[in-house]
C-alpha cells in the first residue's frame, strides 16, 4: 500500500492531440474537410526569403532626408519670449494649441542647446547686442522666427528705442505678421519652417570657405 | 473721511510762511496743484509726510515735464498719496534749464529712486544727493535727453517704392511666376 | 560672487536683468537692471492722438490689456471732464475684473511653473483661453483689445456676450478650487514661498509698492474701495488682505482676489442685463466721441464731427489730470498734461511694476537665490509696463 503522505507519481500526459483537432474541434478526426488556401509555406528561393526580411522594416533614402525630418519634427526652441507675443508662444506650450504635436515643446533655457530662436516680442536698442550674442551662443544648425510686427519691422513703434526689424541683426527664416499673431499662426510659421527644414541642403565635411567675412546662411545645416 | 487739498495748502502756508507756494490754475487742471521753489522741497516733504494730520506716507510717482519755449524750461511733479487720510496732492518744481539741479526726496520716500533716475533718463535733470543717479531705461552710453521736446522721435523712414530710388527692380521673367488675377465675379 | 541672471531668463518673467552679489547661495546685494524693453511710448504718446495711444497701452502690461485702456481712457475723460453712462460704466467693469481674473491666472501659471509646480500652468492657461475667447468675441483680437474709447467703448457688446460671461463666471470658483487644492496645502509650494520674500508694511509703504504686493504685507488699500472710478462703489465685494507680507500670503491675496473678481463680475453682468443689453455705449457728445454711422450718412454736422475727430482728434482743454486705477498688478494711473491741441503734451504712465520692482532688494536681502526667483514671481511683474 503506498504511503498516502509521500509525494504523487507524477501522472501521465495526456495523449497529444494534432493541429487539425486542436483548431477545428468541431470536426471529429479523419472526417473529409475543407481544403487549405494554396499559399506557399516559407520562401521558395534564397532571393525571395531577402526580399521578405528586407519588407519587415528598411527604408530606402539619403541622409539629407533623414536628417532633416529628424531636424524639422525635433525643433527646441530658446526660451526668448521679449513682450506680447511672448504670451502667445507661451499660450503655444498650453493646451489649447499644443506645440509639442510639433515636437518643439521643450522650450531650452540655455541658448546652447537651442535650435530655434523665436524673437517674440519688440526688441529694443539695449536688448540687440543680447540677442546677437544669445544667436551667436546657439550652435548650428540653427533658425530663428522673427514673430509679430514688432520683430519683423518695427511694429506699432517706430522710434528711437526699437529696433526696426531683427532681421537688421540676425538672419531671419520666418516671419510671422501679427500683433500678436494668434498662436495658431505662429505654428503655421512653425510648420513653414519645417517646411524649409525639409527642403534644405546640408553640408558633410568641412564648412566651404567660398568667401571670407559672408554671414552663415541660416537654414542651411552646416553653412 | 478724505483728506481736501485745500487743508494741505492751508497747512503748509501757515507752517512754511516765507516759501512762495503758486495754486496752478486753470479750469481743466483737475487735481488741487502746488508749485513750490526747489530749495525748499525736502523741508516741504518731510512735513507732509510727518505731520499726522497730513500723513503723506506714500510718494505715488514722481516725473520730469518740458514745456520748451516756456522759461524755466522742466517741472518736476509729485504726487503724494495719504492712505490714512485717503488723501492725494500735487507738487510741482520748476527747473531751469541752465542748472537742471533739484534735491533728491530719496531721503523721504525711498521709492524716489527710480522715479528720479528715469527724470534724469529722459531729461537730463540731476538730482543731488541721489544714491546712484544713472540711466535706468536707456542704455548706459547712450547720448542725449530722449524726452525734450528738442530730441526727435527717431522715426525711421519706412522703405516704398516711391522713396526707394536705387534699388533692385524685379525681372521681368519674375512676372510669370506670379498667379493668375483672382476673379471675384463670374465673367 | 557676481551672478548675472540676466535679461534672457526663463523666470524672470521678460527681459529682466538682476545683477546678485552672492556669498555662497546667500544674496548679498541684489540690483535689478532694466530697460531692455524701454519702447518710447511716453515719447511716442506725444506725436499721437488720445484715442491712438490707447493700443499702446495694450502693450505694456500686456496681461491685462483692457485694464490698460481703462486707465488711458479715464485719464482722457477726466482730463475733458465727462463721466460715461452706467451702463458703459458696468460694461467695462466686467470687462476689467475678466481682465483680472485673466491676469492672475497667468500670474500663478508662471509663478508656479518657476518653482516647479508645472501642472498649475496648465490648467491656468486653460482659464485664460477661455477669457481671451470672450474679448475675441467681443473686440475681435485676443489680447490687444483697445476696446474701451474716450467716451465709451468702440461698439457694442454682442449677441451671446453676456451668456458666455455668465457661464465664465459660474464655472471659475470650481477651478479656483482645483488651483488651491494644488498649491494652498502642499509641503512644498508652503516650503518655498512661506517666509520667503518678506515685506512689511511699512517697508511696502515707504518703497511705493501698491496692489496685492501691499495687500499681502496687510495694508488695507485698494483704489477700487478708497478712491472708486466707473461705478465701483456700488458693487459688493471684499479686499483680501494678508498679515506676513511673504510670498505665500500674497499668493493667497491673489487667489481670493479672483474669487473677488467673480463675484464683481456676476453683479456687473446682473446690472447690464438691467441696463439693457442692447443700448448707447458711448456719449453724444461728438466734440469728443465719434457719432453713430447711422447719422455720419444723413446727418451733415455729424458728418463734419466725424471727419474732423478721425483726421485731427479731439481737442481737450488746457490743463492736466492724473487718473489711477486699481490694476492686477497694483496703482496703474496715466497723467496727461493738455495743451489744448488733438496730441498730449505729455503723457505720463505711473506702473505699479515700475515700482513695485524696487522693493525686490528689500525682500531677498539674505535670502538664498532660489528665493529670488520666488520673490520675482510673487511681486508679479511685467516687463511692458516696466519699462514702457
Amino acid at each position: 500500500m503506498s504511503d498516502p503522505k509521500a509525494p504523487k507519481p507524477p501522472a501521465p500526459p495526456a495523449p497529444l492531440r494534432t493541429l487539425a483537432q486542436v483548431a477545428r474541434p468541431d470536426v471529429r478526426s479523419g472526417a473529409p474537410k475543407a481544403p487549405d488556401l494554396v499559399m506557399p509555406t516559407g520562401p521558395v528561393s534564397d532571393e525571395d526569403r531577402l526580399r521578405e526580411e528586407l519588407e519587415k522594416g528598411i527604408l530606402f533614402t539619403t541622409v539629407e532626408s533623414v536628417v532633416n525630418w529628424a531636424r524639422a519634427n525635433a525643433i527646441w526652441p530658446l526660451g526668448f519670449g521679449l513682450a506680447c507675443c511672448a504670451i502667445e508662444m507661451m499660450a503655444i506650450a498650453g493646451p489649447r494649441f499644443d506645440v509639442s504635436r510639433f515636437g518643439a515643446e521643450v522650450f531650452r533655457g540655455s541658448p546652447r542647446q537651442a535650435d530655434l530662436m523665436i524673437v517674440a516680442g519688440r526688441v529694443s536698442i539695449k536688448m540687440a547686442p543680447v540677442l546677437r550674442q544669445l544667436y551667436e551662443q546657439m550652435p548650428d544648425p540653427k533658425w530663428v522666427i522673427a514673430m509679430g510686427a514688432c520683430s519683423s519691422c518695427g511694429g506699432v513703434f517706430n522710434n528711437y528705442a526699437i529696433l526696426q526689424g531683427v532681421d537688421k541683426i540676425v538672419p531671419v527664416d520666418v516671419y510671422v505678421p501679427g500683433c500678436p499673431p494668434r498662436p495658431e499662426g505662429l505654428i503655421h510659421g512653425i510648420m513653414k519652417l519645417q517646411e524649409k527644414i525639409l527642403g534644405s541642403k546640408i553640408e558633410l565635411g568641412p564648412i566651404p570657405r567660398k568667401k571670407r567675412g559672408t554671414q552663415p546662411r541660416a537654414g542651411s545645416g552646416a553653412g | 473721511m478724505a483728506l481736501a487739498p485745500e487743508r494741505v495748502e492751508q497747512m503748509l502756508r501757515e507752517r512754511f510762511p516765507d516759501v512762495a507756494f503758486e495754486r496752478q490754475q486753470g479750469e481743466a487742471v483737475r487735481d488741487h496743484t502746488l508749485f513750490l521753489p526747489a530749495d525748499a522741497l525736502v523741508d516741504v516733504c518731510t512735513f507732509l509726510r510727518d505731520e499726522p494730520e497730513c500723513a503723506f506716507t506714500m510718494l505715488s510717482w514722481m516725473g520730469g515735464a518740458d514745456y520748451l519755449p516756456r522759461v524755466p524750461r522742466f517741472e518736476c511733479v509729485y504726487n503724494l498719496l495719504s492712505m490714512t487720510q485717503r488723501g492725494r496732492f500735487t507738487l510741482k518744481v520748476r527747473v531751469p534749464e541752465e542748472q537742471p539741479r533739484v534735491r533728491t526726496v530719496t531721503g523721504v520716500w525711498p521709492t524716489a529712486n527710480w522715479h528720479e533716475r528715469e527724470a534724469y533718463d529722459f531729461y537730463g535733470i540731476t538730482f543731488t544727493g541721489h544714491p546712484d543717479l544713472t540711466r535706468i531705461l536707456l542704455p548706459e552710453d547712450w547720448v542725449g535727453w530722449p524726452l525734450r521736446k528738442d530730441s526727435p522721435l527717431g522715426y525711421e523712414e519706412v522703405a516704398f517704392t516711391h522713396n526707394t530710388p536705387g534699388r533692385i527692380k524685379p525681372s521681368p521673367a519674375l512676372k510669370k511666376l506670379a498667379p493668375k488675377k483672382v476673379r471675384y465675379r463670374a465673367q | 560672487m557676481t551672478l548675472n541672471m540676466g535679461p534672457q531668463h526663463p523666470s524672470t518673467h521678460g527681459v529682466l536683468r538682476v545683477a546678485l552679489e552672492l556669498d555662497g547661495e546667500n544674496v548679498v546685494a541684489c540690483k535689478p537692471v532694466i530697460g531692455y524693453l524701454h519702447t518710447g511710448m511716453e515719447k511716442q504718446a506725444e506725436y499721437k492722438t488720445y484715442t491712438q495711444s490707447i493700443p499702446q497701452t495694450d502693450r505694456m502690461d500686456y496681461l491685462s490689456p483692457m485694464s490698460n485702456n481703462l486707465a488711458i481712457c479715464l485719464a482722457a475723460e477726466k482730463l475733458l471732464g465727462v463721466t460715461v453712462s452706467e451702463r458703459v460704466q458696468a460694461i467695462r467693469v466686467l470687462l476689467t475684473e475678466l481682465t483680472r481674473i485673466s491676469a492672475h491666472c497667468v500670474w500663478l501659471g508662471t509663478h508656479a511653473i518657476d518653482i516647479g509646480a508645472l501642472t498649475v500652468f496648465w490648467y491656468c492657461f486653460r482659464e485664460r483661453e477661455k477669457v481671451l475667447s470672450i474679448y475675441d468675441m467681443v473686440c475681435g483680437a485676443r489680447m490687444t483689445a483697445s476696446y474701451f474709447r474716450v467716451g465709451g467703448l468702440a461698439m457694442d457688446i454682442p449677441e451671446g456676450f453676456l451668456e458666455r460671461c455668465d457661464k465664465f463666471v459660474r464655472e471659475m470658483p470650481a477651478h479656483v478650487d482645483e488651483y488651491e487644492s494644488l498649491l494652498t496645502k502642499n509641503p512644498i509650494w508652503l516650503a518655498r514661498t512661506k517666509g520667503v520674500a518678506p515685506l512689511s508694511a511699512a517697508d511696502a509703504i515707504a518703497w511705493g509698492v501698491t496692489g496685492p504686493s501691499l495687500r499681502g504685507s496687510g495694508v488695507n488699500w485698494d483704489l477700487r474701495k478708497a478712491e472708486p472710478y466707473s461705478g465701483y462703489e456700488t458693487y459688493d465685494f471684499d479686499v483680501p488682505l494678508g498679515s506676513h507680507g511673504d510670498a505665500y500670503d500674497r499668493f493667497q491675496v491673489r487667489v481670493a482676489e479672483i474669487r473677488q473678481s467673480t463675484k464683481i463680475a456676476a453683479q456687473a453682468i446682473g446690472r447690464i442685463r438691467e441696463l439693457g443689453e442692447k443700448g448707447e455705449y458711448r456719449l453724444r457728445d461728438f466734440k469728443y466721441v465719434l457719432p453713430p454711422k447711422e447719422e455720419v450718412k444723413t446727418s451733415m454736422e455729424a458728418l463734419i464731427h466725424h471727419f474732423k475727430i478721425v483726421a485731427h482728434g479731439f481737442f481737450p482743454p488746457v490743463g492736466e489730470a492724473y487718473q489711477a486705477i486699481e490694476a492686477p498688478k497694483g496703482e496703474l494711473g496715466f497723467y496727461f498734461v493738455s495743451d489744448g491741441s488733438a496730441r498730449p503734451w505729455r503723457m505720463k504712465v505711473r506702473s505699479p511694476s515700475f515700482v513695485n520692482l524696487q522693493a525686490l532688494p528689500v525682500m531677498v536681502q539674505g535670502k538664498l537665490v532660489a528665493d529670488v526667483i520666488a520673490a520675482i514671481g510673487s511681486i508679479d511683474i511685467v516687463l511692458g509696463e516696466i519699462d514702457r
